[in-house]
Order: C-alpha cells, then structure tokens, then sequence
C-alpha cells in the first residue's frame, strides 16, 4: 500500500518482490542465533573447567591425563574423563531406547533438588556429551548422579523388572538387554566417531574398545553407564562450582 | 472453468488425504503411549520385545503428528494458497509431486526406523542422517517451487503478494535453518551419527530447533492458513492489515529467541535463559495480535458460526491459539518455569496448541479446501461430531495435565514438618494415575474426531469423483 506523500514504503516494495522478502526473513530469523548462539561457542565462561579451592590453589574439573595413562587410569573424583568403551555402548543403549524421554540429567540449583539427586549439574560436565542428554520430563527421576546410588545388582533387577522393586513404576523392562551382545569392532568405530567430533580418545583408547567389551551383554554396559553418572567430580564445601 | 482445471490440485488433494491418514495414525500412536503411562503393561503386552515400548514409540508420535499430519497440511495449503492468492499454476507441478513423494518416504522410513531404536536421540530431530538428508532436498524442493510460483504471477494482475504467503515462506526459511544445523553430526554407519555439538551448546541449539519447530512449522506455517481460510471462509476480508504487518516481523524476528527457556536454572548461563524468558513475555504481543486480527474478521457476522462448522473450527482454533500463547509466555517467567519445567504442564501446554489450535486450525482448511476443490457441501452431521468430540477431548487432555504437572511439581519441593522431602519419586508416579487416565481418555476422543474427518473427507472425495466420471 503506497504511502500518503505517494512513496512506497519498504514493506511495500517487499510485497511486490518475493526474493527481496525472501532476504529481510532470512535475516530477521538469523539475528537471535547470532546474539545468543554464537557467544556460547565462543565465550570461555560458558563452560568453567577450572575452580579455585579453599587452600587458593586451582582444579581442574577435566581429567587431566598424563601420557600413556589409559582410561581405567582415572579413578573417581579426577575430573570429568570421555566413557570407556563399555559405557560408550551403554549410552548408545541409552540412545536407542529413549531413555532421555522420561529421565532428565540436569539438577537444577534448587534445595528440594539437592536434596533428592545431589549437587547441581555444571556445563564441564556433558561437555563430551555428542550429543546432550540433559532431557526434558521426569516422568521418572533425574539420573544425572545416579552413580554409585544402587548397587549393580540393584540396577540389574531393576531394568529387568522395574515393578518388582519399584511397585509404582511405569517404565518399561528391560530384560532383552540380557540377551544381547556388546559388539567390540562396533564400538571401535563408534568412539572414532566420537573422535572426530572431539572427544579425546587416544588410538590405544579405541584400540582396546573391542577387548574392554569382550563377553558383555547390553545389560553390563546399561549399567556401567548409569553407574558412571555425575561421579567424575568430586564436589567440595566452599568451592564456587558457578558464579 | 473449473477450480481443478484452473489450477494444479491432484497434489493439494493428496496432501490433503495423506493428512487425514497421518492424524489417525498420529493420534493412535498417542493414545497408546498415553496408556502405557497408565498401564504399563502395555509395553511389552508379555513379549519380550522392544517395538512397542514408550522410549520407542514416543519419537514415532511426535514425528507422526508434527511432521506427517503437520507436514502434510501445511503442503497441502500451502500449494493451494499460493496457486489461489498469486492466481498462477504451480511453476512446477512435477516437483511438487515430488516434494509429495519423497516427504512420504521420510515419514514410511520414521515408521521404519524409530520402533529399531535408530534415533539421533534429539527432540522431534531424533532421524537418523540419510532421511535428514532426504528431508532436506523435500523441503528444499517445496521452498523453492513455493517461491518460483510467487515469482511467476501477473505482476499486473497481483501486484502485492499476500499476507498468507509471507508466513509459509518466513516458516520455511526458518525451518530450513533449523533442520539443518541442528542435524550437524557425524555418521559413524548408516544408522548412526554423533552431534557435532556437546553439552551446553548442543542443548541450546536443540531447544533453539525444537521451540521454533512449534514458532515456525506449528505457528507460522499454520498462521498461514488463518490468513486465507479464515477470510475465505467468512468472505470478509482482514480485519487489519497493518496489524498483520506488524506481528508477521515481531513474529520473524521474536519467535527465535525463546528456545532458551527450555533451559532455565540449568548449565546454560543464566543470561541466555534470561533472555529468552524475557522475548517470551514480550511474545504475547505479537502472538495476540495474529488471534485477534483472525477473530475479529468475523465482526459483524458472528451468526455465520451458528451453522457454519468450518467457521466454527477456525475460530476456536484461534482461541486455543490465544489461550496457549498466554501460557507460554507465563511457563517461560522463572518462578513459573522452576515448578512447571520437567513435569506434565509442558505436555498439556504442548497438547493445548497441537489439538486445540494445529488440529483445529488444518481441519477446517482441509474441510474448506475439499469443499471447494469438488465444489460440494460436505457431511454436515459428520463434522459437528468432529467438531464437539474433538473440542471435549482436547479440553479433558489439557485439563488433566495442568492437574497433574502441578501436582507433580508441588510434590516434588514439598518438605514435611521435620524439614525432609514430603513424598518420595515413586509416590508421585502413583499420584499421576488417575490424570494419566484421564488424558488417555481425552486422546482417545482425538482420535474418534480424526477418524470421522478421515471418512468425511474419503467419502466425499469418492462421491463427488464418481459423479464427474458420470457427467464426463
């Protein structure tokens, strides 16, 4: 619609012409990822990998590997390390089975939080996460530090049979993970993968994927992952995990 | 001369149908789910297979639902909307038959895929990368030839392209965008693939795709079709133009932001959540302004809604449109946002625009567009069934999870006269019982509507093809 004074306007000119509107849209819908996507790649702050402890000295929250150290180096509390092989497969059984779609792993900095799954999650540690399970719904509880709360055979019977432990559970059971075979040649290529999207696997780690996974069945990866989850820190009174 | 030799209609009246076929099957695969949540022995029904359990089925609802019914009918508009308002043929039949063919091989290889466990495991994204990649040429191939068309109308006869096509076209820019840097990964085999992206900035760019697959193909796309049908079918033009200039660019520009009120109080610093709570307020504005300048087209023949039931369905679409777009904007403010995020409310919120608005909104297209295409009147009765079991089931499914999301979330941060947690996890699934029930029961009237649309729009096609075969 022309203006008054009988000049278009610049909406005008846009409607007469497609590929100049075709423009002015894609640089409208570009403008918020660009203020708010490209700083969380580029900021360091978005992801503390370091505090200062009570003494003043300072910790890495990443494992810091020295050289020829293997993956079954690191022990509880070093820091946050990539999965070893098994647990690679597990979460790739976590993956498939849509887990993430009723278990969260993302505390939240509440105190009823705190007081039902543990300290609040921090950035460093799904920063090997390809890609992020932090979900959406708790139709079940968090899992984000579910690591070392039941015993394995707890979880065992638990993915088996939810109900018999859990009478009021609605989740699924998972008995065909008994079944299954961990393929080792699989899991080699699949940590090459994650290789190549950043985690810092060594050759000596992917080559010994297949034998870490020699005899295991989907039910001993499913549970070294859980049991993993949210111990690779060892979290200390007085220290500012986040500002 | 008639609408279908005027016009290239064989692909809208596909769409058309296929959409039809999708929301049952879409709105079966919800029912199912749903009462597995109720009972949940309906995931293994005494096998010891994995086919049918929640994890797997679930992507398969959300896929079926957002992209083969949502998909298929904003297809089917869009094809008829640019056809009627630039007064053109498509400017490639042959591709749109194309996008037609290769977007129902990607919803034939979700129904493949997704029940085997091969998911990317990414929100309403979960395809694993060869069907990303063929999504990517459909779309491609459905912008381009969307595009070409307005491009090729009588300049003299059309000069100004209208409002309706804007939003088709901003949804699939956007949507293009979204697709494809979300998809980012790298494939380890065929079925397989890691995102480039980890942690923080995977779950920002996942929540930036997943709120805009509801800002843009749920609601730009969809906001399209109000701006022809509803006009159309009241026959009154808009009731503001510069109204709907205004919030189609507040709409472009805002709707991007928000996605980061997925993730507030969690790893992502906190200025992002912020931010995007903050665009989601201010989101009501715009979101308003598209309802309003729908509802009040109609001013001055409000009785048309007492016998019209296509109306009827497009004006009640726009008031679950309002009504979910004032709840949003309140879920993403940060006090709201700590008790309703992880729980149920999200779900009914979600329900609120997909039954109450997308549903109701395509419905009355496609009821419009059959109508017009075979120049009939459709089974009236049949659509006022539609019409009032649809409406009931959306409102009992919304209902019953506004109960239980804030049930849930109350119980979760309850804490008992001694200062320790009041209920444990397990007691507030057993509390979820009877609304999980209830929402069941609510899909389940869905799905009857869907099925009566289905019939409806089958028969009618049937009745009104073997009539012109008879006068041919």
């Amino acid at each position: 619609m022309a203006n008054n004074n009988g000049k278009e306007s610049l909406q005008t000119k846009l409607e007469k012409n497609i590929f100049a509107m075709y423009l002015f849209m894609a640089l409208a819908v570009s403008l918020a990822g660009i203020v708010q996507i490209v700083p969380l790649f580029t900021n360091p702050e978005t992801i503390k990998d370091e505090v200062t402890l009570a003494d003043g000295s300072t910790q890495s929250l990443l494992w810091q590997r020295a050289e020829g150290q293997s993956l079954s180096d690191w022990k509880a509390g070093d820091g946050v390390r990539p999965n070893t092989p098994l647990e690679v497969a597990g979460r790739d059984i976590y993956q498939r089975e849509g887990c993430y779609l009723c278990h969260s792993q993302m505390i939240r900095p509440f105190r009823d939080e705190k007081e039902r799954y543990g300290h609040f999650s921090l950035a460093v540690e799904s920063v090997y996460d390809h890609p992020f399970q932090w979900g959406s719904k708790r139709t079940g509880p968090d899992l984000a530090r579910v690591g070392g709360k039941y015993s394995d055979e707890w979880h065992i019977l638990h993915l088996r049979h939810p109900q018999a432990l859990v009478p009021e559970s609605v989740m699924p059971k998972y008995k065909f993970l008994d079944n299954a075979m961990v393929d080792g040649e699989e899991i080699a290529t699949h940590m090459s993968g994650l290789r190549k999207v950043g985690v810092p696997y060594t050759d000596a780690d992917i080559a010994s994927a297949e034998k870490a996974v020699e005899g295991k069945t989907e039910m001993d990866a499913m549970v070294a992952y859980l049991q993993t989850l949210g111990t690779m820190i060892k979290f200390e009174d007085g220290v500012t995990y986040r500002e | 001369m008639n609408l279908s030799e005027k016009y290239d209609l064989g692909v809208v009246k596909w769409f058309t149908i296929m959409a039809s076929v999708y929301l049952v099957v879409g709105t079966l695969l919800g029912v199912y789910i749903a009462s597995e949540l109720a009972f949940p022995f309906l995931n293994d029904l005494g096998t010891d297979l994995p086919y049918f359990q929640f994890g797997r089925l679930r992507p398969l609802h959300t896929n079926a639902v957002i992209f083969a019914f949502g998909g298929s009918a904003l297809m089917a508009t869009a094809f008829y909307i640019v056809q009627r308002t630039n007064q053109v043929r498509l400017w490639s039949n042959k591709m749109a038959w194309f996008t037609f063919w290769s977007w129902n091989t990607v919803i034939l290889l979700a129904v493949i895929t997704l029940p085997l466990g091969l998911t990317q495991s990414k929100e309403y994204a979960e395809l694993e990368w060869p069907i990303d990649i063929l999504i990517t040429l459909s779309w491609a191939s459905y912008l381009y030839n969307f595009v070409m068309t307005i491009h090729v109308r009588d300049r003299n006869k059309v000069p100004h392209v209208y409002v309706a096509n804007w939003f088709f076209m901003g949804m699939m820019v956007m949507v293009t965008y979204l697709h494809v840097v979300n998809n980012l990964s790298i494939p380890v085999d065929w079925f397989k693939s890691y995102s480039i992206f980890s942690g923080v900035q995977d779950a920002m760019i996942q929540w930036w795709w997943g709120h805009n697959a509801v800002g843009f193909f749920l609601t730009a796309g969809f906001l399209g079709m109000m701006y022809y049908f509803v006009p159309k079918q009241a026959e009154r033009p808009v009731y503001s133009y510069r109204l709907s200039v205004i919030h189609f660019w507040a709409l472009m520009f805002g709707y991007v932001w928000l996605g980061a009120h997925h993730l507030q109080y969690t790893a992502l610093p906190d200025w992002a959540g912020s931010l995007g709570a903050t665009i989601s307020l201010a989101m009501i504005i715009p979101s308003w302004g598209g309802a309003l300048n729908g509802i009040l087209t109609l001013s001055g023949a409000w009785d048309r809604l007492r016998e019209d039931y296509i109306l009827r369905f497009l004006i009640m679409s726009l008031a679950f449109y309002a009504m979910a777009t004032f709840e949003g904007p309140v879920m993403a403010a940060k006090n709201v946002n700590a008790l309703s995020h992880y729980t149920d409310w999200t779900i009914g919120h979600v329900h609120a625009g997909a039954l109450g608005w997308n549903i109701m909104v395509a419905a009355g297209a496609m009821y419009h567009m059959i109508e017009r295409i075979y120049n009939v009147r459709m089974n009236q009765k049949l659509m006022a069934t539609h019409f009032w079991v649809h409406t009931i089931g959306t409102v009992t499914y919304i209902v019953a999870m506004w109960v239980s999301g804030i049930m849930q979330g109350l119980m979760w941060r309850a804490y008992d006269e001694y200062g320790t947690l009041a209920y444990t996890f397990a007691e507030s699934v057993s509390a979820m019982h009877p609304y999980y029930v209830m929402r069941a029961t609510g899909g389940v009237l869905v799905l009857i509507g869907a099925i009566i649309m289905l019939i409806n729009i089958v028969s009618t096609i049937r009745r009104s093809e073997s009539v012109q075969t008879a006068n041919a």
